[in-house]
């Protein structure tokens, strides 16, 4: 019964949330429109009618305030989830999420730990310009104490931020609002995945495609459709950039000697050079090219359909950089 | 509960005037100042110079090159720390700004921890990974040292909702703690700060912000940068917060009207405003020259000098023998004396700590590099588990 169970995205987070403040008291959820809204995007939809407006709290557009509210709240104690309606607003939050919550267990000694989990939308919806477009994982992977969460589907979703909740650590959760609406496979049993460990989507054997988040999905098209053409590829999701599980990739890299990196965030700079760098280092001896990279265009992010699709990673950009990277096959 | 210098004009509107000026009427009484027990003035002028003589030996250490990066002494503003932290319960939380030695001595914290922090020692509170600017006491529940202005101003938003939410949401009691939230008047125009204003009303939070009002953020006088500088309260009068103003040179004033303020708070759960009027002695920091104000200015300021008010009034009184004072200052400088010689003698931080304190839940062996050695099958993820085994984190 349960294998066969679908649920959209949006409902896994919420499931994830709901499950963990059954769980434990000290869990809360702050944010705009959380409480009686049900959610800007339905994530939070009923949780409201069920915790309460103590423990489902409504903010006022104020990032910067209750987010650093948050973050003196879970030095006291408290496990607070803050949702950003978008990360894109999460800018006018910089100092509280990049200079307190990943500095304060190091800057105390260790006396002070922080544990929030922030989540929301991240990269690129459906044409919202350049300002509400953000992929944060570029800038925000930059900074040590903070680990980073990108599910690529329902049942990571749930998994990841189960554990997101339960860990003692500041966590930035990152989601996309064009993923909420997608459904997929998750069990009604309580699980876990743990951060760290990255996943093999796909098995291949002669080329590694490694990403993360939305991504992952527009891999697995390209994969099928170089399928086609005769190339086999693996596709790794690597469902958490910090920490980043190197050890996966570089053990496919070794069997399939190629690597594409497909990164949503710009180049310069980011998870996606960060990773590419590494997997140059471990495999310098077994690539048969260098490492390719897909990001988004060096621009900021367009309106217009057309161009906001050529600016993303997209299944044809990725089959076409497997195919640069696997010329010699 | 007077105002120092820029005095309020007569407000436009009668009934703000009253909000502002004449809630305290309707509090609980507590003490006067007549009343307060010797013991008590006592122990808050050792207090007070304990943070003085703590301070002179900071500024000495700084030229000596013990001490590195930015140093802020408390030198004038004792008053204010040391009668805030008398007017709550030691499980209050706390939290400032970078000038912050003063709170972490008047919080109770051990000098030498202190000074060994700045010697970036071992032994300092935090291993010598925070610095002058980051304090921090959780046995004394001292959450902070902050050195961006106005960043700990959430933070004190977020304390206060943590005590409430904990005596009332889990404990399924009334909120029975306050939380203080110190910040400088160069805070008042960060935009974190009304937010955290904001916040604070609209949530009912038992939290205190306490403005020390030294008239200056670094070079800027109040009035060049901060507009109603004559009357900071109706800043918070705007987010519906009460607001009240009192004399920072006056540790006795500071206590009674303090004490009344958090009495309130803790019993309403209603945020509270205070411009404590105060000023820094010293320079901003250990590098200001101080041009930006008169010799005539600081000589009026000293004359008011907190510590020898409290010590006219006790010795004045004879409620105090000069020789006691005496006697107190020797045992005091002798203590400090102590946390310089303990600070010089901690260990610099082992190598090995550079790598600690990142998480609290890393992943394998955290060792400071984004880039890990891989060896082996399983590399250096050891706190990895596959989702098979995932009932091991259940």
């Amino acid at each position: 019964m349960s294998a066969l169970r679908e649920i959209e995205f949006r409902d896994a987070l919420r499931e994830a949330m709901s499950e963990e403040m059954r769980r434990d008291k000290r869990v809360m959820l702050m944010g705009e429109e959380v409480a009686q809204y049900n959610g800007a995007y339905k994530v939070s939809k009923g949780m409201l009618d069920e915790f309460g407006p103590r423990r489902i709290i409504d903010t006022p557009i104020s990032e910067s305030g209750f987010a650093g509210m948050a973050i003196g709240a879970a030095m006291m104690g408290l496990k607070p989830i803050v949702e950003f309606m978008s990360w894109s607003f999460s800018l006018v939050a910089a100092d509280p999420i990049l200079n307190n919550a990943p500095k304060m267990l190091y800057m105390s000694g260790g006396q002070f730990g922080c544990p929030v989990v922030f989540r929301g939308n991240d990269g690129a919806g459906g044409q919202l310009g350049s300002t509400h477009s953000w992929c944060v994982e570029g800038l925000y992977s930059n900074v040590p104490g903070i680990k980073i969460a990108i599910p690529s589907n329902p049942y990571e979703a749930k998994g990841l931020l189960k554990s997101a909740i339960r860990g003692d650590d500041p966590v930035f959760f990152l989601e996309s609002e064009r993923m909420l609406g997608s459904k997929g496979h998750v069990p009604e049993e309580e699980y876990l995945i743990p951060f760290g460990q990255a996943r093999i989507a796909r098995e291949g054997t002669d080329c590694t495609l490694a990403s993360w988040g939305r991504p992952v999905n527009f891999c697995l098209e390209a994969a099928e459709e170089l399928a086609k053409q005769g190339i086999s590829c693996e596709v790794i999701d690597l469902r958490t950039v910090r920490p980043l599980d190197i050890g996966t990739v570089v053990r496919s890299v070794k069997k399939t000697s190629t690597c594409v990196v497909v990164d949503q965030s710009w180049s310069f700079g980011s998870p996606g050079s960060e990773l590419a760098a590494q997997v140059h280092r471990h495999c310098f001896d077994d690539l048969d090219n260098y490492v390719h990279r897909v990001h988004s265009a060096d621009v900021p992010t367009p309106y217009a359909t057309n161009l906001e699709q050529e600016y993303l990673p997209n299944p044809r950009r990725i089959v076409e950089a497997v195919r640069a990277a696997t010329y010699n096959l | 509960m007077t105002s120092l210098s820029n005095p309020a004009p007569a407000a436009p509107d009668s009934q703000v005037h009253q909000k502002v000026y004449g809630d305290l009427d309707h509090l609980a009484p507590v003490p006067g100042t007549a009343e307060i027990p010797v013991a008590l003035k006592k122990q808050w002028l050792r207090d007070m110079f304990l943070i003085r003589e703590f301070e002179v030996r900071c500024m000495q250490a700084y030229q000596e090159k013990k001490i590195g990066g930015f140093c802020h002494v408390y030198i004038g503003q004792e008053a204010v720390a040391v009668g805030c932290t008398a007017a709550v319960q030691h499980r209050d939380p706390i939290v400032t700004a970078y000038r912050d030695h003063g709170h972490a001595l008047a919080r109770g914290m051990d000098p030498k921890y202190c000074m060994a922090e700045m010697f970036g020692r071992i032994g300092g509170c935090a291993k010598g990974k925070g610095g002058s600017m980051h304090m921090f006491d959780r046995a004394n529940n001292m959450f902070g040292g902050h050195g961006i202005v106005g960043a700990q101003t959430p933070l004190g938003a977020g304390l206060a909702f943590a005590c409430k939410y904990m005596d009332e949401v889990i404990d399924g009691g009334k909120n029975s703690r306050v939380a203080l939230c110190f910040l400088g008047d160069g805070a008042l125009n960060q935009g974190a700060f009304h937010e955290a204003q904001n916040l604070a009303g609209l949530l009912d939070l038992p939290v205190i912000y306490v403005c020390e009002n030294n008239g200056y953020s670094m070079g800027t006088a109040i009035s060049r940068g901060t507009t109603m500088s004559h009357s900071l309260v109706t800043k918070a009068l705007g987010y519906g917060i009460d607001g009240y103003v009192i004399d920072g040179m006056d540790v006795l004033e500071v206590y009674v009207a303090m004490k009344r303020i958090a009495d309130k708070c803790r019993e309403t759960s209603r945020p509270a405003f205070v411009d404590i009027r105060t000023y820094r002695f010293k320079g901003h920091s250990m590098s200001d020259p101080r041009k930006y104000r008169t010799k005539d200015e600081e000589d009026v300021f000293e004359a008011d000098d907190p510590i020898g008010k409290l010590e006219r009034h006790l010795v004045g009184s004879g409620a105090m023998a000069a020789e006691e004072f005496k006697d107190m200052q020797k045992a005091i400088r002798e203590q400090v004396r102590e946390a310089v010689a303990w600070s010089d003698a901690s260990p610099v931080p082992p190598l090995s700590e550079l790598a600690h304190d990142v998480f609290i839940e890393p992943w394998g062996e955290y060792t400071g590099s984004s880039q890990p050695e891989i060896t082996g099958g399983a590399p250096n993820l050891p706190s990895c588990r596959t989702i098979d085994t995932q009932e091991e984190l259940l």
